[in-house]
C-alpha cells in the first residue's frame, strides 16, 4: 500500500528525520493559508498523487509570492497529471502539499528495501539525488553504496557512517545523517514497509540534512497490525476495479486487452494471460480467485470483467484440484446465468469429476464452450473473441 | 528414491484442528501410506484431543518426543505463522513446510535470520507443499493428478504446478517428487537448493522447472544448472504479459526497477541450456522430446 507524500513526511518526523514544514491542502483557499501561516518568501507547491515524477510532469512548482502560491495551486488541483509511472491518462490531482522553500547546497539519495536474495534489509544510498536509482545503478554503479542491516543489531553508527562518508556527506552532518538512516530503518521496520526512499535527501549550506521528497510502499500483508496506515489509504489513486476486487478478495489488475481470464491461483492466471497472447489474443486483465472458486467469488468475477467496455470474450481456467470440478461448474453456471453474460465463455476445468462438470456446462442451456486443455481453451477463447 | 519425504517420513501438522488443516490432514492422511505418515498435530489448547485419529500434542517439541517425526507441515494463519515455523525450528525437525499464505515479509526477515546455522530446511511459505507420488504427500495439492516415475518438479506456483504435473502424467512420464517452494519473496529452499537434490537423487532422470516473474531465483538456479547439472531440465517462466510494478497475485510474483521479467529470465535460461518453452501448454512434451534426445 502507498501513501502520500505529505503523510510519509508525516511519518519521518514521528522517527525524528527532519522534512521542510509543510500543509496538506484541499482547496486553493487552504493553500495560500497554509502558506500565510508558513511565513518566508518562498514556497513548494506539490501534487500529491501517488505516482513518481510529479515534477517533470509539472505538478510541482516553487512560488515567490502568494499570488503564485495561489496560480500554482489552481493550475494543479484538478488537473490530469502525467507522468511515467501514471500512464497516458494520467491521475487526478486532489490534494496539494505547501511547504517552506528550502536552500538546497547538494541532494542525495537514500533508499530501503527487502532484498530477496540476501533476506536482509538493504540501505541504498548514493551521492546522485533526485535521480532514479535504477538510472544510477545502470550508468553509474560506482556511485551506488549498499549496507545490509542485520536485524538484530539495527542499522549501526558504523554503517550510518560508512554509508555518508561513501555518498559524499560532510564529518560537519554526522550526528543528523545518523538520526536519518536510523530514524528510516526504525520506520521501515516497525511500519512494515516494503520500500522507503527518501530522493532526494538534501544538505543546506549550514550541513542540515532533510528529507526533500520521501515514499514510502507498505506490505499489504501486515496492514491488519497497522490501522494507523490504513487510515492513511486514499481509494482515489487506486484502480477502482482493483479495490471492487479486493472488497471480494479476488486479486485483480486491469490490462488494455479485449479477453478476460478468470483462473484459480497466481501461477495459472499468469500462464493464461501468456498462452492467450501466444495464441494471438490479448488479456484484458489478471484474474486470481484463489483456491476457492466459489459461486459468490465466480459471480463477483464476472461482474469486475464485464464492466471493462473492450471486453470480447471470457476464459475461465480453472485447476480443480482436490475441488470438484461438478462443483466449480455449477457455479460457473449460477454465475454466468445471473450475470446475463453477453460476451462468449470458453471454460476448462481440470481435477476430480471433470466429465460430470464437462456436462454440467454442456447441459445449462448456456452457450458456453468447453475446452479440453490449456492450448484448446486458448485458441477457442481467441477465435470467439474476434467473432 | 525421492528428495526430503518418502513413505517412512513422519510428519507433524502445526494448525491441523482449524477449518483448512483438517481438510487437508483428512486428504493427505487418505493418500498413499498417510494413514501411517501423519502422526501428531498440535495446537496447545487441545492437547490430548485427537482428529481422525491423530493425536494433538501442545508442542511441536511435545509431538516430536511422542512420535519421532521430523518434518512439520503448517496450517497456522498468517499472524502466527511465522511463529510456528520458529517453534519446529527450535525443535530441531529436518524439514518444515509453511503452506499459509499472507505472512508479513519483516515476520519472515525475522524467522530466516533465527534459522541460520540450524539444521532444519524450510519450504514455502506460501507454497502447495511436497509430494512423493504413491508414497507420500505432504500439503494441498490434489494426490490424484500424480504418478511415481523418474521427472523431478520444483515451481514456485501452486496450481500450474498441478498443470506441468498433470501434462507429465498423461504423456505417461511418472514424478520422483513434486516441490512447490512458494510465492512470497522472502522464503526457504530456493528453486537452486531443490535443483541440487534432484541433481543428487538417484531416482530422478529430468527436472520440470517453473518460474514467474519477480525475484532472480532463477537466474541464479539456471547459471548453477549449466556449471553443475547433469540431467536434462525443462522450463517455463509466467508473466510474459505481466506489466511492470503490478504485484502479479503472489506477494513475490513483481517486476520493479525493470528487474525480474520473465523475457530476462527466459533468456538466462536459455543461455544456459535449460530447454525452455514459452507456452505453459507445452511443459510436458517439451520434456518428452527432451528425452527422447
Amino acid at each position: 500500500m502507498k501513501i502520500h507524500e505529505y503523510q510519509a513526511k508525516e511519518l519521518l518526523r514521528q522517527y525524528g528525520v527532519p522534512t521542510p514544514r509543510g500543509v496538506a491542502c484541499f482547496s486553493v483557499d487552504e493553500a495560500l493559508t497554509a502558506a500565510q501561516q508558513l511565513g518566508g518568501s518562498v514556497w513548494v507547491v506539490k501534487a500529491q498523487i501517488h505516482a513518481g515524477g510529479r515534477g517533470k510532469g509539472g505538478g510541482v512548482k516553487v512560488a515567490k509570492s502568494l499570488d503564485e502560491v495561489r496560480a500554482h495551486a489552481q493550475a494543479i488541483l484538478g488537473m490530469q497529471l502525467v507522468t511515467h509511472q501514471t500512464g497516458p491518462q494520467g491521475q487526478t490531482v486532489r490534494r496539494l502539499l505547501v511547504e517552506e522553500g528550502a536552500a538546497i547546497a547538494r541532494e542525495f539519495y537514500l533508499g530501503m528495501v527487502v532484498d530477496r536474495s540476501r533476506q536482509r534489509v538493504a540501505l541504498i544510498a548514493s551521492s546522485e539525488g533526485g535521480m532514479e536509482i535504477e538510472e544510477v545503478a545502470a550508468h553509474s554503479p560506482e556511485k551506488i553504496k549498499t549496507e545490509w542491516i542485520d536485524p538484530v543489531a539495527g542499522l549501526t553508527d558504523v554503517q550510518a557512517d560508512a554509508t555518508a562518508r561513501a555518498i559524499g556527506l560532510p564529518e560537519a552532518a554526522q550526528a543528523d545523517v545518523r538520526a536519518v538512516l536510523q530514524g528510516l530503518y526504525r520506520a521501515f521496520v516497525e511500519k512494515d514497509a516494503m520500500l522507503a526512499e527518501i530522493n532526494p535527501l538534501i544538505l543546506t549550506a549550514d550541513h542540515r540534512v532533510v528529507a526533500l521528497d520521501c515514499k514510502f510502499n507498505f506490505d499489504s500483508n501486515a496492514l491488519y497490525r497497522h490501522p494507523e496506515l490504513v487510515a492513511l489509504r486514499d481509494l482515489d489513486e487506486e484502480d477502482p476495479a482493483e479495490v471492487e476486487a479486493s472488497k471480494f478478495d479476488l486479486s485483480y489488475i486491469q490490462l488494455d486487452g479485449d479477453i478476460g481470464c478468470l483462473v484459480n491461483g497466481a501461477g495459472l492466471a499468469m500462464a493464461t494471460m501468456d498462452i492467450i497472447k501466444l495464441y494471438g489474443g490479448s488479456p484484458a486483465n489478471f484474474l486470481d480467485v484463489g483456491g476457492g472458486a466459489t459461486t459468490e467469488k465466480v459471480t463477483e468475477a464476472f461482474k469486475l470483467m464485464l464492466r471493462n467496455p473492450k471486453l470480447q470474450a471470457i476464459l475461465v481456467n480453472i485447476f480443480g484440484g482436490i475441488m470438484k470440478c461438478d462443483v466449480i461448474a455449477q457455479g460457473v453456471v449460477a454465475a454466468a446465468r445471473e450475470v446475463q453474460l453477453t460476451v462468449p465463455l470458453v471454460v476448462r476445468l481440470e481435477g476430480t469429476n471433470v466429465e460430470l462438470g464437462k456436462q454440467i456446462l454442456a447441459e445449462s442451456g448456456l452457450p458456453i464452450i468447453s475446452a479440453n486443455n490449456m492450448a484448446d481453451a486458448a485458441e477457442k477463447v481467441v477465435a470467439a473473441a474476434r467473432g | 528414491m525421492s528428495i526430503l519425504i518418502n513413505k517412512d517420513t513422519k510428519v507433524i501438522t502445526q494448525g491441523m484442528t482449524g477449518k483448512v488443516g483438517q481438510f487437508h490432514t483428512f486428504h493427505c492422511k487418505q493418500y498413499a501410506n498417510g494413514a501411517n505418515c501423519f502422526v501428531a498435530g498440535v495446537n496447545p489448547k487441545k492437547a490430548g484431543e485427537e482428529f481422525e485419529g491423530i493425536p494433538v500434542y501442545a508442542s511441536v517439541r511435545d509431538a516430536k518426543a511422542a512420535t519421532g517425526a521430523t518434518v512439520s507441515v503448517i496450517y497456522v494463519p498468517p499472524g502466527g505463522a511465522a511463529a510456528a515455523i520458529d517453534e519446529a525450528v527450535e525443535a530441531e525437525l529436518d524439514l518444515v513446510i509453511c503452506i499459509t499464505e499472507g505472512i508479513p515479509v519483516h515476520d519472515m526477515l525475522q524467522t530466516r535470520y533465527k534459522m541460520a546455522g540450524k539444521k532444519t530446511l524450510l519450504i514455502g511459505p506460501n507454497c502447495p507443499g511436497l509430494i512423493t507420488p504413491d508414497e507420500i504427500k505432504i500439503g494441498i495439492m490434489p494426490g490424484h493428478i500424480h504418478k511415481k516415475g523418474r521427472i523431478g518438479v520444483v515451481s514456485r506456483s501452486g496450481t500450474l504446478t498441478y498443470e506441468a504435473v498433470a501434462q507429465l502424467t498423461e504423456l505417461g512420464m511418472g514424478q520422483s517428487s513434486c516441490v512447490g517452494i512458494g510465492g512470497d519473496p522472502i522464503n526457504g529452499l530456493k528453486h537452486l537448493d531443490v535443483m541440487r537434490m534432484f541433481n543428487d537423487d538417484p531416482d530422478t532422470d529430468a527436472v520440470v522447472m517453473v518460474g514467474e516473474i519477480g525475484g532472480s531465483d532463477e537466474e541464479e538456479c539456471a547459471r548453477w544448472i549449466k556449471q553443475h547439472m547433469k540431467k536434462p531440465v525443462v522450463g517455463f517462466i509466467a508473466g510474459l504479459t505481466a506489466p511492470e510494478g503490478k504485484r502479479m497475485g503472489h506477494a513475490g510474483a513483481i517486476i520493479s526497477g525493470g528487474q525480474g521479467g520473465a523475457a530476462e529470465k527466459l533468456a538466462v535460461m536459455e543461455e544456459c541450456g535449460i530447454a525452455i518453452t514459452r507456452n505453459p501448454a507445452e511443459m510436458g512434451r517439451v520434456m518428452q522430446q527432451v528425452l527422447k534426445g
